[in-house]
Order: C-alpha cells, then sequence, then structure tokens
C-alpha cells in the first residue's frame, strides 16, 4: 500500500547569529523520514527544541525545507509548481496549540468558518452559510455560537472552532501541533473523543505532534520520537513506549506525570 | 501541625462588563502547614487562579473580596494596610507565574533581576546582596550558577528561565510560596525537573506551598495534601496519597478517569472513549441551588438539587462535600 504522506531526509536550517554577531546555523530538522498512511495517527513526541514543530510547518508547505522531500498521494509537493501545491494545500490542515492566537479575535465564528471557503471560491454566499453552520454541528457545537467571537467561547469550544474551520475544506490531514496541550483534562478527552470520531467516520489521518506521552499512548497508531532534529526511534506506538530502545525515549516515559507517582527527587543529589 | 495560612470562608466577586455580579470563590476554606506542599486541582473557571490573586490581594481591578479572613502568621491579610501588604508580598509570601518569558525582564541579566528583588526588600550593602544573589542561584542552579547569572532570559531554555523566576521568588526567604501552573509551559522532562528544584528547596528552606494545577498527576509524589476545587468550591480535601489512589467526590473521579492510561496500560484501552466530563467548572454556568455539579454527575441523588452539600469528614483528614457520604 502506498502511504498518503512520505517524507524522506527532509531537512530544515535556519540562519541564525551568535551572541558575538557571527553567523550561525540552526539545524531544526536534519534528516527525517517517515511515512504516514491514509486513516491511521502517527505521533510525533520529542522535548521542546527537537523539531517536533517546524516538521508541522513543513508538511502544512508553511515552511520551505531545505532539502529533501515530502510526497503526497505519490506527488513532491516541493518540486512541483505553486499551483500544484495550491491544490495539495487544503488538504493538509494544521491545528496550533492555543486557539486564542490563531483565530481573529474580531471575527465572529462565521465568519472564520466562511473565510477558507471564500478564498477557495466556487460556492454560493449561501450555500457558504450552510456548511458553515454543519461544520458548527459537527464539532458539536451549536448554532448560537456563529455570531459569537472567540473571546466569548471557553478554551474547548475555541479548539473546537479552530478545528472546524481547519475541516471546512475538507482535508484528508490534520496536523495537530500541541492541539491539545492547552487543555483541561476534561477537555482534553473532549477533544480525544472527537478526534477518534472524525477518523471513523471520515477515514481522516492525524500528524499529532506533542509532549505528552499519554495522549500520544492513548490516540496513536505509530510514533516517531524526535530529539536534536533527527528521529531515534519509530514504530508501533505499543512496542516502541513498552520497550524503548533508546536512552531518549526511556527518558520521555519515565518523565510522564503518573497517579502513582514515586516520591519526587531533590536535584543536586 | 502548626497552620501558617488560615484561609476561612473566602468569597470573590467578579463584575461583568454590564456591571452584573459573578461569584468566582464561594466559600473557600483550609488552612496551610508550616513547609506542607498543598495541591490545589481544578480545571478552568474553578476559581484556582482567583484564589492565588485574592490571597495576596493583587485581583484584576474587576475583582473584589465580599467576605473571608486570610490569616498569615496571625495577621488578617484581608485588613492590612497596602504598606503592610508590600513588604509581605514577595518578602514573606512570593508568587510563581506560568509563563515565565513575561514575568522576567528581557534586557536584563538574571543575577541582576534576583539582585533587584533583594534589593527592593532590604537594606543590606551592595557586597552583601551579591553574596546572597550567588548563593541563591547557587541553590536553584546547582551546576552553572556563574553563567546563568550573567545570561538574558533569552539565552536561557524555559525550564531555566522558570528557574530563575523561582529564584527570585525564593530570594527574600518567604514562608510561603503561591505557584500557578509553574510548570503547564513545559515539556515532561523539564516538568519534572522543576518539581525536584521545589522538593530541594521545601527541604533545604522549608517553605510551605501552595501548587495549583490542572494536571492531577503532578502532584503524585510532590504534594503532601490535594484540595479539589469546583465552581469556586472546595469539594474535596486530603491526604495527596490517599486523594489521589481513592477519591471520592464523583468529581474527582470523573477527572481523573479523563486522563488516558495507555502508558501504565490499567483503565481504558488505545483508542477507547475517553470518559469526559460534561458541562463546565465556572460558577456562572452552574445552577444555583444544590450541589454545583449536581448537572454533571454521575451519581446524583434527589438531595443534590435541594440543598447544597457541605465539607464532611470521611475520615480525620480527609474531607468531602458530597451527600454520598452523610451518614
Amino acid at each position: 500500500m502506498q502511504p498518503l504522506i512520505k517524507v524522506e531526509t527532509l531537512v530544515k536550517r535556519y540562519a541564525g547569529r551568535n551572541l558575538a554577531g557571527r553567523r550561525q546555523e540552526v539545524i531544526a530538522l536534519d534528516g527525517v523520514s517517515f511515512e504516514v498512511f491514509a486513516g491511521t495517527t502517527v505521533a510525533v513526541v520529542g522535548e521542546s527544541g527537537s523539531g517536533k514543530s517546524t516538521l508541522a510547518l513543513c508538511l502544512a508547505c508553511l515552511e520551505e525545507p531545505t532539502s529533501g522531500s515530502i510526497w503526497f498521494e505519490g506527488i513532491d509537493i516541493l518540486q512541483g509548481a505553486e499551483r500544484a501545491r495550491r491544490e495539495i494545500r487544503p488538504q493538509m490542515q494544521l491545528i496550533f496549540q492555543d486557539p486564542a492566537y490563531s483565530l481573529n479575535p474580531r471575527w465572529r465564528a462565521i465568519e472564520i468558518l466562511t473565510e477558507p471557503l471564500i478564498l477557495q471560491g466556487r460556492i454560493s454566499r449561501e450555500e457558504m452559510k450552510e456548511r458553515a453552520y454543519s461544520l458548527l454541528g459537527r464539532v458539536g457545537l451549536s448554532r448560537e455560537i456563529a455570531e459569537r467571537l472567540p473571546g466569548e467561547l471557553s478554551g474547548g469550544q475555541r479548539q473546537r472552532l479552530a478545528i472546524a474551520r481547519a475541516l471546512a475544506l475538507e482535508p484528508k490531514v490534520l496536523v495537530l501541533d500541541e492541539a491539545l496541550s492547552a487543555l483541561d483534562c476534561s477537555v482534553q478527552a473532549q477533544i480525544a473523543n472527537f478526534l477518534m470520531e472524525l477518523q471513523r467516520a471520515l477515514g481522516m489521518t492525524y500528524v499529532f505532534i506533542t509532549h505528552d506521552l499519554g495522549m500520544a499512548a492513548h490516540l496513536a497508531d505509530e510514533i516517531v520520537v524526535m530529539n536534536a532534529g533527527r528521529i531515534v526511534e519509530q514504530g508501533r506506538v505499543e512496542e516502541v513506549l513498552r520497550e524503548p530502545r533508546k536512552e531518549i525515549t526511556r527518558r520521555l516515559v519515565t518523565a510522564v506525570p503518573r497517579m502513582t507517582h514515586a516520591p519526587v527527587a531533590p536535584i543536586g543529589q | 501541625m502548626t497552620s501558617i495560612l488560615e484561609v476561612r470562608d473566602l468569597h470573590v466577586m467578579y463584575r461583568g462588563r454590564e456591571g452584573e455580579q459573578r461569584a468566582a470563590l464561594a466559600g473557600v476554606s483550609f488552612d496551610l502547614g508550616a513547609g506542607e506542599v498543598l495541591g490545589v486541582l481544578g480545571e478552568s473557571g474553578s476559581g484556582k487562579s482567583t484564589l492565588a490573586t485574592a490571597l495576596v490581594r493583587l485581583l484584576p481591578a474587576n475583582g473584589r473580596i465580599s467576605r473571608g479572613v486570610v490569616l498569615f502568621e496571625e495577621k488578617d491579610l484581608l485588613e492590612a494596610a497596602p504598606e503592610e501588604l508590600r513588604g509581605i508580598r514577595g518578602g514573606r509570601i512570593s508568587l510563581i507565574f506560568q509563563e515565565p518569558s513575561l514575568a522576567l525582564h528581557p534586557t536584563m541579566r538574571a543575577g541582576q533581576q534576583i539582585y533587584q528583588v533583594l534589593a527592593a526588600h532590604g537594606t543590606a550593602g551592595k557586597s552583601v546582596l551579591r553574596e546572597k544573589t550567588r548563593q541563591i542561584l547557587g541553590m536553584v542552579f546547582p551546576e552553572e550558577a556563574e553563567r546563568i547569572a550573567r545570561s538574558f532570559p533569552h539565552e536561557l531554555s524555559g525550564g531555566q528561565r522558570q528557574r530563575v523566576l523561582i529564584a527570585q521568588a525564593v530570594a527574600c526567604g518567604p514562608s510561603v510560596i503561591l505557584a500557578d501552573e509553574p510548570t503547564a509551559s513545559l515539556d515532561p522532562t523539564t516538568q519534572m525537573e522543576m518539581l525536584g528544584v521545589f522538593r530541594t528547596l521545601r527541604e533545604k528552606l522549608g517553605l510551605a506551598m501552595i501548587f495549583i494545577t490542572h494536571n492531577p498527576a503532578l502532584l503524585a509524589g510532590f504534594a503532601d495534601r490535594v484540595l479539589v476545587l469546583y465552581g469556586g468550591r472546595v469539594v474535596e480535601l486530603g491526604p495527596a496519597a490517599d486523594v489521589l489512589r481513592e477519591p471520592r467526590h464523583p468529581y474527582t473521579k470523573a477527572l481523573f478517569q479523563c486522563v488516558p492510561a495507555g502508558l501504565t496500560g490499567s483503565g481504558n484501552g488505545r483508542k477507547a472513549r475517553l470518559p469526559a466530563i460534561a458541562g463546565e467548572a465556572s460558577v456562572s454556568d452552574l445552577p444555583l441551588k444544590g450541589c454545583a455539579y449536581e448537572p454533571s454527575c454521575a451519581e446524583r441523588m434527589e438531595v443534590c438539587r435541594e440543598r447544597e452539600p457541605t465539607l464532611l469528614g470521611v475520615n480525620e483528614r480527609h474531607t468531602v462535600s458530597c451527600f454520598k457520604y452523610e451518614k
């Protein structure tokens, strides 16, 4: 079976300067390769600064990689013309950690939902409105929400709205960059349930980027463990997390807060 | 155990945009023992951040403490004069907030930022202050205190910045620290590191601490007691080991079940539906009569809609506000 997404030796370097003002390159991604099959969830985990978010931006065509390739349904999206990319971009939607910053605070929910439809054109105003309402229903928000501003919604409602907007263009893939991290436990559970339902109903594919290994273990089929821009370990989620082979993975697994945690040790001893 | 902080029947109201009054805390009472770590668990809207700011009277302009007593070292902070309060905040009671990059001065070296806290609260000479700064930094950075002292906030990682904030908070030798989600923006490895730092400080300085979080698992192996807030009320309070292992209040139970147990292998299976809690924890959406959690409660009874439950003792140290435990 052909993977839906295939990432091959992806490299992203940023030009930076060190304190002395000398040029210094930051290597955010250092030869990353993995595959994502349709209808599955791949979790990408790692500590802060491991390159997870850069990977998300590259997948969503919001950052141009320095080298390497990203294949979507057998097409190399980095090689093709801008026109080809425009066809592919709506099929991979990105959802960020804090919807408070990714939704326009001065737009009502209905405007937020119709904007992607307007940009893509093709359907009438009336149809757009109908589509927006059905999107609200799809993510479990009531029609009254349509007239509200993001600031008048709770964190969970805002994240649902962000997901509804991402679904407006009927994407095949959602790239979720710490999409649950800012939410309360009970709201995380609600959104996680909703993502799983959506996957069952529409065969959605998820790239789930997180530092929450517990949630990754719950939602994902495959897991990719990153450190310093490289993949250190990947495979079936239950295998990798039950018997981590690399030190970094072990460290991530033991750092997961558990209800039955042993006493926390003081530092420097 | 002697209490260092006693909170009695604390009520806080916020004024809305149209002048309407909204309750955020509706009668919160608890004690904090000297050297104790009290974990406060609550979700958005439960009133947990209001609690931290109300204790030292730093509520936003539209917030008001309408009733209650906050006894600190036998003085009611709610009656204290502004002058007196200023000395207590940062001196005897310190606060630590969630976002370390917003709380530090961006163009001032880390060491200097600690020095200034000391200078603001003391009258000692420069060399004494400098020596103290070095000591405090050495406590939270056992290895590279010198380098950190010379660094600017942007040269530090999130965890290091949080440690600088902690150093600021303990600089004047407070007896209580109020920490509001101090690890929420950090990744799990750094989170555990930070809990280790707090643990060290508690052992070295005998600090008492109110540790506010929405993540129950962070309190395991760290807090001595856990207080659970829902709708501005205390619904459960008891020893951390008991509350975390065997929660009594239906809300606490539901909250713990929301956390996926995929890693530990117990509880809900992979990709299974997670038990979520319907409704929200903010006071404004709650019923006016009866138990605040009643609409979402899986174990509700007739009486829950009729009157509000009071805190009942399950045993000497563990109290729950639920009719199920009424005898």
